[in-house]
């Protein structure tokens, strides 16, 4: 069995309320494996059941190969956990909290200290080993939160939104770190409400939306399916809408979607049509390429959420 | 909905395993970073009580045989000051953990249960309390207000009213709201215990009901078994005081844990 992470029809119920209502998917061994929802989907719930903190209220969880009902403390050993908060222990110096961290895993304490070296300079955070906590960036804080999750040496990784609040260059730091995770074998599962960080780092992706996984397949290929190979953004008033939209009515293999004062046109794949043929006019009219957002925004619809 | 409801009734079984003290060696940790600033209070505050009460106070106080006013309440110190320690600990501290260091949730996505939490932070809260026994000991000795080498014992022994205050502490912290709502324990449960549990004056002075519900007061009983062993007269009912904090200890070890695992568990 290659599935490191297998759920079946997974729920997760608080009281009456249903945070994740039956979702199926599985994550094989050595890939990068994105969930990908809007605020209060029910991504931390469905990691929280993964990573045995929170109890699976029905439905099948299995984590290499062990159901997280009986036994939590092996999967747990096993994973390497970022939680969407970093819950660093202020009392304690950024050596100290990996020391302290790896102690939870009964590990040697020489092979910790060796494993405190390595991870602290993946990160770049060797100098600032002595520094509190309190001391640390956000970014800083992120970065270490990440590193102490390798003081077990995981083969699987369950990060939370690993990114969110980074600046660019944190963010890209944290990114080739991952990668580079990545190529020495480790699976991961992430979540993130970031598109271009789900196109650039997994190598399947699942849309979750109100607890239920509405579609899934590789960035690419959801990109394609559902967002087409171009999009026209046209902005403009009112008054010209109706023409414009009886037009493009006509026009076949479009899809078009209005909202508030943008009218999108998704060209697909393989129509043959040339979009600055239609002559598309508005005060303001951009042609690009369909991302992941298109996609996303597209499945999801356009209002909050929550 | 009957099957979900008989789902939550069925209770897990407690999962305590030695991973506890990896807890216990955390907050040992803290504290050696910290301890310079914290070694004062513990000294300091009983050594006031002992001048203020015991010597001030104590020379206006006769106790009819014989005895000094400040050997009658030195014991009780012993009792009094390391219940406050494992309760701070056990309140104001593990609530700052859970609460706002997130701590415990740091925890326990390691192999570490719940239940190892909790029990580590029983243990720690009882450590506290061992350490404060100590210096007051040393203090007490030196007053020259310890009468029997039996005294030594209350070292080993200053663990199980440590654990039993730790409990008590940390079920009243599993279900408070906020940092101040902990004053309310302190108020209610711990200032009275250190006035009506026999430290400051003999219990046989109040009226029969009274001494009746000082038998209730946990205090009470780890101040009789230290006022024997200070003072070498150690008597059988002592026995009857360790059993009534070994079980009260158990009772409030259980519901720490299934109110803390209620708590965090979700
Ligand atoms: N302990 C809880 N009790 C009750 N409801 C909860 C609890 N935890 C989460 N929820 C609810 O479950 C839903 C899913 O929450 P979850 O945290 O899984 O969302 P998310 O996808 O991680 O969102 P975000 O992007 O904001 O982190 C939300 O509506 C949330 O309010
Ligand atoms: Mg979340």
């Amino acid at each position: 069995m290659s599935d490191i992470i297998h759920a079946h029809e997974l729920v997760k119920r608080y009281g009456t309320f249903t945070a994740v209502d039956g979702v199926s998917f599985s994550v094989r061994a050595g890939e990068c494996f994105g969930f990908l929802g809007a605020n209060g989907a029910g991504k931390t719930t469905t990691i929280r059941m993964i990573t045995c903190v929170s109890p699976v209220t029905s439905g099948e969880l299995t984590v290499d190969g062990l159901d997280v009902r009986r036994d939590p403390r092996r999967i747990k050993a096993a994973l390497g956990v970022v939680p969407q908060e970093n819950n660093l222990d202020p009392d304690l110096s950024v050596r100290q909290n990996l020391r302290v961290y790896g102690r939870y895993f009964d590990l040697e304490p020489r092979l910790v200290e060796e494993r405190i070296d390595e991870s602290l300079a993946l990160f770049q955070l060797t100098e600032k080993q002595n520094d509190r906590i309190d001391s640390l960036s956000s970014g800083l804080k992120r970065r270490l939160t990440i590193a102490r999750s390798l003081i077990n040496a995981p083969r699987i990784m369950v990060l939370d939104e690993p990114t969110t609040g980074l600046d660019p260059q944190a963010r890209h730091l944290v990114w080739q770190k991952l990668r580079y995770l990545r190529s020495q074998g480790v699976t991961m599962l992430l979540t993130t409400h970031y598109m271009d960080e789900a196109a650039h780092l997994c190598d399947r992706i699942v849309i979750i939306h109100q607890g239920k996984i509405i579609v899934g397949g590789s960035p690419g290929g959801l990109v394609e399916r559902f967002g087409g190979r171009e999009v026209v953004e046209i902005h403009m008033g009112d008054a010209e809408r109706g023409a414009l939209m009886e037009r493009l009515a006509a026009a076949e293999g479009l899809m078009v979607e209005e909202v508030e004062d943008i009218v999108y046109v998704y060209v697909l794949e393989g129509d043959g049509i040339d979009p600055s043929a239609l002559k598309l006019e508005g005060s303001k009219v951009v042609y690009r390429q369909a991302n992941l957002e298109d996609v996303f925004l597209r499945l999801t619809g356009r209002g909050l959420t929550e | 909905m009957i099957d979900i409801a008989l789902r939550c009734l069925t209770i897990r079984r407690p999962d305590v395993s030695l991973r506890a003290l990896r807890v216990w060696q955390r907050n040992r940790d803290v504290y050696l970073r910290l301890w310079k600033s914290e070694v004062i209070w513990p000294v300091v505050d009983p050594l006031i009580t002992l001048l203020a009460l015991g010597i001030g106070l104590g020379g206006l106080v006769e106790l009819g045989d014989n005895r000094e006013y400040v050997d009658f309440i030195a014991p009780g110190l012993l009792a009094i000051w390391p219940m406050w320690a494992a309760a701070g600990e056990c309140g104001w501290g593990s609530f700052f953990r859970m609460e706002n260091h997130r701590t415990f949730e740091a925890i326990v996505a390691t192999p570490v249960s719940i239940e190892d939490v909790i029990t580590g932070e029983i243990l720690w809260g009882a450590t506290r309390a061992l350490i404060s026994a100590t210096y007051i000991l040393v203090i007490i000795a030196a007053f020259g207000t310890v009468d029997s080498p039996l005294a030594v014992l209350i070292l080993p022994l200053a663990v199980l009213p440590g654990i039993m205050f730790a409990s008590i502490a940390l079920c009243y912290t599993s279900i408070a709201r906020s940092i101040s709502s902990l004053n309310y324990f302190f108020a209610v449960f711990i200032t009275p215990q250190f006035w009506l549990g026999g430290v400051f004056f003999p219990l046989d002075r109040l009226p029969e009901w009274a001494q009746r519900a000082a038998w209730f007061i946990p205090v009470t009983h780890v101040v009789n078994i230290y006022r024997g062993l200070t003072s070498g007269d150690v008597e059988w009912s002592h026995l009857g005081d360790i059993a009534w904090m070994l079980v009260v200890t158990a009772i409030f070890y259980t519901i720490a844990v299934l109110s803390m695992r209620r708590r965090l568990v979700q």
